[in-house]
C-alpha cells in the first residue's frame, strides 16, 4: 500500500478513467479546432471535424504533431487560448532547431504541479519532508515543476537550482534534506563528491530521490541508490506536455504511472504512424486532455517505450510506461550497426566504472569510428601505463560483446570530461558536421 | 632504502603538466626529479620531491595522485655502473617496471630511480652487492 496525493483519481477504476478521458477529449478537440488555426488546418487536410471525435477511441483519427510542427508554428502558432489567460512560459534549451516555448494558464500550472505532487507522495513524501530541488530553475521545467509539487505536498522546499555542488551538500547536510530532485547524472555527481569529501552513504538524511530529464539505466539507478543510501525514483515529462510529472514511478520501480486523467498515451510505429496494440514497443505519443495554454494533440515524443496495464501493487490504476529504451531519433548507426548509448553505459557500469563517459562518433576515410572516453576513479589508477592499457583492452572486449562492433576505449582522469551540472553531453556525433 | 615517489594521472592536454608543476613550486617544494610517461590520452607524471605529503595534498585537489615506493641507487661516475645494477636484478628475477635518472647536488653523483616488482628483495640484493641507495631522510638532506 502506498500513500497518494489524489487517491480517488490515482486509484480510479478503468471505466472511470475512460469516462473522464471521453469527456475531456471531446471538449479539448473542440477547443483546439476553434483556437489553434495551425492544428485546424492539419485536421481539415485530413478531413477530420471536431464532431468526429466522440470518445477517446476516436483519437486515432487526429493528425500527429511533431517537433517540426513546433518549429513551424513558433512561437505563438500553437497557443490554445487568448494570451491574456496565460501566466507563464517554460522553454527547452533548444538544442535541436529552434527552442520549444510552451504557454501555461494558472489552470495548467496547477495541474502540472499536482502531477509533480503525486510523484513526490509516491516517493514517500509528506509535509514532514525536506525536499531539495536542484533541477535548474527558470525556463527549464525541472526546477519549477518539482518546486510547485513540493509546495503542494507541504514539504519544506529547498529551491537550490542546479550547480554549486559544495553549497548543495552543505544545505543537504545542515538542513537534513530527505528528498533529492535532480537529473540522475547530477545525483551520481553529488554521490561522487560526497564520497570524495569522506562522507558515508549513511551520513545524509536522504531517503528518496526523484530523477529525470535524461535517460538512465537500471545499473545507474543501483549505483546512485548505493552511493546516496536512498531509493531512486524515475520521473518523466517534457516541456511540450508540461514538464516533469507526466509520468512517475511508485515504490515498485517497474515503470512510471502516466497521469491518464490529464495525458493520454499511445504507442505507434515510428515509421508508419500506425497505433500498435497494447504491450508493443514503439514511439510514445501524448495528448494533453485538458491543458489550455499549449494543448498539444497527438504529440510524437520520439521516445521508444512500452505501456503496461498490469495491476500494480501500489494500488494505482493508471497505465505504466517503461523507461524510454532509446529514442526513435538518437539511435546511432555505426558501421551499419544500431548502437544505443544506454548499451555502452550498461557495459561501463558492469565493469565497475563510474557513469562518467562521452561517446564520440566520427568518420575517417569512409569508415565510422567509435571512441568512448571514460573517467577512471582513484581506486582504479595504476602508476604503470601497461595496467591502464590492459584495462582499456578488457573494456574493448566487453564493448564488442555488447555492441557487435569495436569501440576504442580511452581512460582519462576524473572530471576531465566536460559536464554541465545539469545534462551530461553523452554523445558527440561529428559525422553530422561533415555531411 | 626505498624512497617515496608520487605518481600523478594527468590529461594529455597542453597546460596540465605546467599547472601541476606550478602549484608544487608555488608551495615552496623542490622537485628533485621527474619523469613523464604518456599515451595519446593521458600522462603519468612521476615526481620525487622534498615534501611528499604536502605535494600529495596539493596535487590531489585537481588530479589523481598515488604514492609509489621506488629505489634511488647511487651510480658511480664510471661506465658499467647501471648495467651492474640491472644484471644483478635480472639474475635475481626481479623485474624493472621503469627507470629514470637524476643528478645529485654534488657534481659527481647521479642516481637511477627504479620501480621494480619486488622492492624489498631488490633493496636487500643491491645492498649486499654494495650499491648505495637513498633513504627519504638522505633525500631531504640533499635539498
Ligand atoms: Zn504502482
Amino acid at each position: 500500500m502506498s500513500n497518494y496525493y489524489q487517491k480517488e483519481i490515482e486509484t480510479a477504476s478503468r471505466d472511470e478513467i475512460i469516462r473522464i478521458q471521453n469527456e475531456k477529449i471531446v471538449r479539448q478537440v473542440k477547443r483546439v479546432y476553434e483556437n489553434v488555426p495551425y492544428y485546424r488546418d492539419l485536421m481539415d487536410k485530413k478531413g477530420v471535424k471536431p464532431e468526429d471525435i466522440r470518445s477517446i477511441d476516436d483519437i486515432k483519427l487526429l493528425p500527429f504533431l511533431s517537433k517540426a510542427d513546433l518549429r513551424d508554428a513558433y512561437p505563438y502558432g500553437l497557443l490554445g487560448t487568448d494570451i491574456r489567460n496565460c501566466v507563464r512560459i517554460q522553454s527547452t534549451s533548444g538544442t535541436t532547431g529552434r527552442r520549444v516555448v510552451a504557454f501555461y494558464t494558472q489552470h495548467d500550472i496547477d495541474l502540472w504541479e499536482e502531477c509533480c505532487a503525486r510523484a513526490i507522495v509516491a516517493a514517500g513524501g509528506t509535509n514532514e519532508d525536506v525536499c531539495q530541488v536542484c533541477y535548474g530553475y527558470g525556463l527549464f521545467t525541472g526546477g519549477p515543476g518539482l518546486n510547485g509539487g513540493s509546495h503542494k505536498v507541504g514539504c519544506l522546499t529547498l529551491p537550490m537550482s542546479s550547480g554549486n555542488t559544495d553549497r548543495q551538500i552543505q544545505f543537504m547536510m545542515d538542513l537534513g534534506a530527505t528528498i533529492l530532485c535532480c537529473t540522475p547524472s547530477y545525483a551520481a555527481y553529488i554521490g561522487e563528491t560526497l564520497k570524495e569529501k569522506g562522507y558515508k552513504p549513511t551520513d545524509n538524511k536522504l531517503k528518496a530521490g526523484i530523477f529525470g530529464a535524461e535517460p538512465w539505466t537500471e545499473e545507474m539507478r543501483r549505483s546512485i541508490q548505493e552511493s546516496l543510501g536512498i531509493k531512486a525514483y524515475d520521473i518523466y515529462g517534457l516541456t511540450e506536455t508540461s514538464g516533469p510529472g507526466v509520468a512517475f514511478e511508485c515504490e515498485e520501480q517497474t515503470g512510471m504511472h502516466i497521469n491518464e486523467d490529464h495525458f493520454y498515451a499511445e504507442i505507434i510505429d515510428p515509421d508508419t504512424g500506425e497505433v500498435l496494440p497494447e504491450g508493443s514497443k514503439g514511439e510514445l505519443v501524448f495528448t494533453s486532455l485538458d491543458k489550455e495554454g499549449f494543448p498539444l494533440l497527438r504529440y510524437r515524443t520520439r521516445d521508444i517505450c512500452v505501456l503496461s496495464r498490469e495491476k500494480c501493487s501500489c494500488g494505482r490504476t493508471h497505465v505504466k510506461m517503461s523507461k524510454p529504451m532509446g529514442r526513435s531519433d538518437d539511435m546511432m548507426i555505426i558501421r551499419g550497426v544500431n548502437v544505443f548509448p544506454s548499451q555502452i553505459e550498461t557495459v561501463l557500469l558492469k565493469e565497475g566504472y563510474d557513469p562518467n563517459y562521452q561517446i564520440v562518433v566520427d568518420r575517417e576515410r569512409n569508415n565510422d569510428t567509435l571512441d568512448v572516453y571514460v573517467e577512471l576513479n582513484p581506486d582504479q589508477f595504476s602508476d604503470k601505463i601497461a595496467d591502464i592499457q590492459n584495462r582499456e583492452k578488457s573494456l574493448e572486449g566487453a564493448m564488442r560483446a555488447m555492441l557487435g562492433i569495436g569501440a576504442k576505449m580511452h581512460l582519462v582522469p576524473p572530471k576531465s570530461i566536460a559536464r554541465s551540472e545539469g545534462k551530461a553531453v553523452r554523445v558527440i556525433d561529428k559525422r553530422k558536421l561533415h555531411d | 632504502m626505498a624512497i617515496t615517489q608520487l605518481s600523478v594521472f594527468l590529461e594529455n592536454k597542453p597546460g596540465k603538466l605546467s599547472e601541476t608543476v606550478r602549484k608544487i613550486s608555488a608551495a615552496g617544494i623542490n622537485i628533485r626529479a621527474m619523469s613523464i610517461a604518456d599515451t595519446k590520452d593521458f600522462g603519468i607524471l612521476r615526481l620525487i620531491v622534498s615534501d611528499a605529503a604536502e605535494t600529495k595534498r596539493i596535487v590531489s585537489e585537481h588530479a589523481i595522485v598515488t604514492e609509489t615506493e621506488v629505489i634511488a641507487v647511487r651510480m658511480d661516475d664510471q661506465a658499467g655502473a647501471l648495467s651492474g645494477v640491472l644484471d644483478a636484478l635480472e639474475t635475481a628475477q626481479i623485474n624493472v617496471e621503469y627507470l629514470y635518472a637524476f643528478t645529485g647536488t654534488k657534481s659527481d653523483s647521479a642516481y637511477v630511480v627504479l620501480r621494480v616488482d619486488n622492492t624489498a628483495a631488490a633493496e636487500e640484493l643491491l645492498g649486499k652487492r654494495g650499491f648505495a641507495s637513498l633513504s627519504d631522510a638522505e633525500l631531504k638532506a640533499m635539498l
